[in-house]
């Protein structure tokens, strides 16, 4: 071969680590510089007097019951609904409860909340149906309410990730128990426990972080000094006791705590990606109907179709009743004032370009971070560095946003009047919030599409931006299409940044929503909660369409 | 003349040399086992992997301190050539011209390409729509188009069945006589060896020889 080709010129590139150091850089400030502001202004703290205090004792212990109850809650009642759903693989209805079992990290808390106490409450359905019957009424507020509110979020969530590791066992397994006559206890000690046992510590450690670190739930929910949560109490000291040296002191009990959890959760490595099971399509059976049939029967007989009926219909409706509860009262006498209210309007714009921008800035920092440990990880195989790069996104698990808020607040304010950048600074905490989640969402994919390929485009030379342009923007869009509607609805529905920078002129929806149930205007609240969550469904949807584009290109 | 002069390279606990010296237009078969470092002399030529000490040279000059890329060389992989998202034309053009930008006659020399390797007709089908026989031919249609004076096959028949198998070997037989480029090729298999012709080198204990 003549070497006639043209020869790529001494193009000068952005050096592999630029991104990289430049989003983490970012991060680190973002966080670093007001947890230091925070401690500076506590000043010194004396532990014994924090630890001898019965109120943070109580606190304290309320925080680990809860999340520890709420844990085992959801997992007990997450295994039985996860078999018969897998039991049933085909029924009219099943594809829709799986979907809004998988669109619990889409519906805010703050709405999920409102359609719990309209379906729960002292004066809601459940109550209602009991009166009639005459049984006392069932309080919802205190550890009830917060129990309750935690298993509707987790248990589905749970009961998704199940289901596909279930769904996951292959047909053979079916065919092979069929043939050897085993009946559904041999069943589940053998083929299904086996195929889900090794995904229980992981999702039990998952569970256990969100109702730990759980805030608005707490707040709406339980409250007072029985039902109090360390998340909570932080709030309380900053915003109503304005008691700098609590929050810190509480904020140390917090970090100290969701520290061990994250080692835990790195140093187990079932928990990769392990939330984003549950957005794993169910729908390409690759069981064919007949091995559907086939694994059915083993399930046969009057009972076995009594019990899994019964346990899909009551989770159906205990996740569905809220959500049709507030759809119906959203839908009344005040919705079209409450719809073109100034105030409803200034907070839904607020809500959307808070939620956009919050999760561009949180991609842009995810692909800065992605890109570097990519070349570290693949090119350099420098594994543990590159993973350490990614790791440094999730300081925020550690660093509870409303202490990253205090600090925020302390450092800014002999600067500025941090009311009045209210919204950029939680554009700023919910970006860091929603980070772990766009680089757990893109990490699988980024690493493998580089590595099936590294090799062939340094042969070929594609770097820079046009790797971008014909390779990975192709290639990636579909997941991050995904993890930027995920990052958009997180903040859209987000309470915590904005109950602690939020006032009259500034509001979101959620915090407006916050103070029409609290000031019982339950009317415009439940036009409120409306309209939240159609703007989250909507955001979802949209965004995944925009930027993920229609066709999926088939991975060979 | 491709010469490897000395080049020592430490992988974890192994370590391997490589000095040999190779023909301009010769066909070679590297033959051994899996794990004896025969992908490795590959990867070190083609410049994915850093040696430890030695130089490369390709008629008298260094390449080893060259990108991959700038290197004159072009690679036939076992797998994963092409990108699942673009057109055989596209991955083909990826070949010449790295950001994609392609003249009108490197157009017609993609078309051209594809009539040398049996492949006319197919320039707009996504590379998931081919058999694993005709995605290497693509593949095989970019390292011609790149016109690199060396040539590294990779095991580049192993995914392939049988009577896929002897068309590639045929095709590439009469492609390497055509365009006389340097070959190197990885394989474990003896007869793809004798079926291309090629003089045979092995890979003894961590070093190189003539078989």
């Amino acid at each position: 071969m003549s070497d006639t080709r043209q020869r790529i010129g001494p193009v000068r590139y952005w050096p592999w680590w630029m991104s990289g150091a430049f989003a983490l850089l970012i991060v680190l400030a973002c966080t670093l510089l007001p947890a230091m502001a925070m401690f500076r202004e506590a000043g010194a703290i004396n532990w014994q007097q924090v630890f001898g205090n019965t109120y943070l004792q109580r606190v304290i212990w309320f925080s680990f019951k809860q999340a520890t109850l709420s844990t085992l809650l959801a997992l007990t009642l997450a295994l039985p609904v996860a078999l018969a759903l897998s039991h049933k693989p085909r029924f009219l209805g099943r594809s829709l409860i799986v979907n809004v079992f998988s669109l619990s990290l889409v519906i805010p808390t703050i709405v999920a909340i409102y359609g719990i106490v309209a379906v729960f409450g002292r004066t809601g359905w459940l109550n209602s149906a009991l009166s009639v019957l005459s049984i006392p009424s069932v309080s919802l507020y205190g550890l009830t309410g917060i129990l309750v509110a935690h298993v509707f979020f987790n248990m589905p969530l749970a009961a998704r990730i199940l289901l596909v590791n279930l769904e996951g066992i292959p047909s053979e397994n079916w065919r092979l128990a069929k043939q050897l006559g085993l009946g559904p206890t041999s069943v589940f000690r053998f083929i299904e426990w086996p195929a889900i046992r090794g995904q229980l510590p992981s999702l039990a450690l998952l569970i256990f972080t969100l109702c730990f670190t759980s805030f608005a739930i707490v707040m709406t929910l339980g409250g007072g000094p029985k039902a109090t949560t360390i998340e909570v109490a932080i709030y309380q000291a900053l915003r109503f006791d304005f008691d700098i040296t609590l929050a810190v002191a509480l904020g140390s009990v917090q970090l100290v705590i969701c520290l061990v959890l994250m080692i835990l959760s790195t140093l187990n490595k079932q928990n990769e990606a392990l939330a984003f099971n549950a957005y794993s399509p169910l729908a390409t059976h690759s069981q064919s109907l007949h091995d559907q049939h086939l694994m059915s029967s083993i399930w046969s007989g009057l009972t076995w179709r009594i019990t899994h009926n019964s346990i899909i219909a009551l989770a159906a409706i205990f996740v569905l009743s809220p959500l049709l509860a507030l759809v119906i009262s959203s839908l009344n006498s005040t919705f079209i004032s409450v719809l073109t209210h100034p105030t409803t309007v200034g907070a839904l714009t607020n809500t959307v370009i808070v939620a956009l921008a919050s999760a561009m800035l949180s991609l842009v920092l995810a692909l800065g971070l992605l890109s570097s440990a990519r070349h570290l990880r693949i090119r350099l195989n420098y594994e543990t560095a590159g993973q350490w790069l990614q790791l440094s996104g999730n300081i925020i698990l550690v660093l509870p946003p409303l202490v990253l808020g205090t600090g925020l607040f302390l450092l800014l304010r002999p600067y500025a009047d941090v009311f009045s950048i209210a919204l950029i600074l939680v554009v700023i905490i919910n970006s860091l919030m929603a980070l772990p989640f766009i680089l757990r969402i893109l990490d699988g994919p980024f690493i493998q599409s580089a590595n099936q390929h590294d090799k062939l485009l340094q042969s070929l030379g594609i770097q820079g931006f046009s790797r971008w342009r014909i390779i990975d923007w192709p290639q990636l869009r579909k997941p991050i299409g995904l993890s930027v509607a995920v990052a958009t609805t997180l903040s859209a529905g987000d309470l915590s940044a904005i109950a602690l920078f939020g006032s009259e002129r500034v509001r979101t929806l959620p915090l407006l929503l916050y103070q029409r149930m609290g000031s019982y205007r339950l009317e415009e609240a439940a036009v409120t909660a409306g309209l939240l969550l159609a703007l989250c469904l909507i955001l979802f949807v949209v965004i995944q369409k925009v930027i993920g584009g229609r066709a999926q290109h088939a991975h060979t | 003349m491709l010469t490897l002069n000395n080049v020592e390279i430490q992988l974890g606990e192994r370590h391997w040399n490589y000095a040999i010296e190779l023909d301009t237009h010769g066909v070679y078969a590297l033959l051994g086992r899996s794990g004896s470092g025969k992908s490795t002399l590959l990867n070190i030529i083609a410049g994915f992997l850093k040696t430890n000490a030695g130089d490369i040279q390709w008629r008298g000059d260094s390449i080893l301190t060259l990108a991959p890329a700038q290197r004159p060389i072009t690679t036939l992989f076992q797998n994963n050539n092409l990108f699942s998202h673009l057109s055989v034309s596209k991955n083909i053009g990826l070949g010449i011209n790295p950001k994609l930008q392609l003249s009108r006659q490197q157009q017609l020399d993609i078309l051209n390409v594809l009539e040398n390797v049996g492949l006319s007709g197919y320039e707009n089908k996504l590379p998931g729509s081919l058999s694993g026989g005709e995605q290497q031919r693509v593949a095989l249609a970019r390292c011609l188009l790149r016109r690199q004076a060396i040539l590294l096959l990779d095991e580049p028949f192993s995914a392939l069945d049988a009577t896929t198998r002897q068309e590639m070997t045929a095709l590439l037989r009469t492609l390497i006589d055509e365009f006389k480029p340097c070959v190197i090729m990885v394989t474990h298999d003896e007869d793809d060896a004798n079926a291309m012709n090629a003089t045979q080198l092995r890979m003894e204990s961590d070093h190189i020889v003539f078989a």
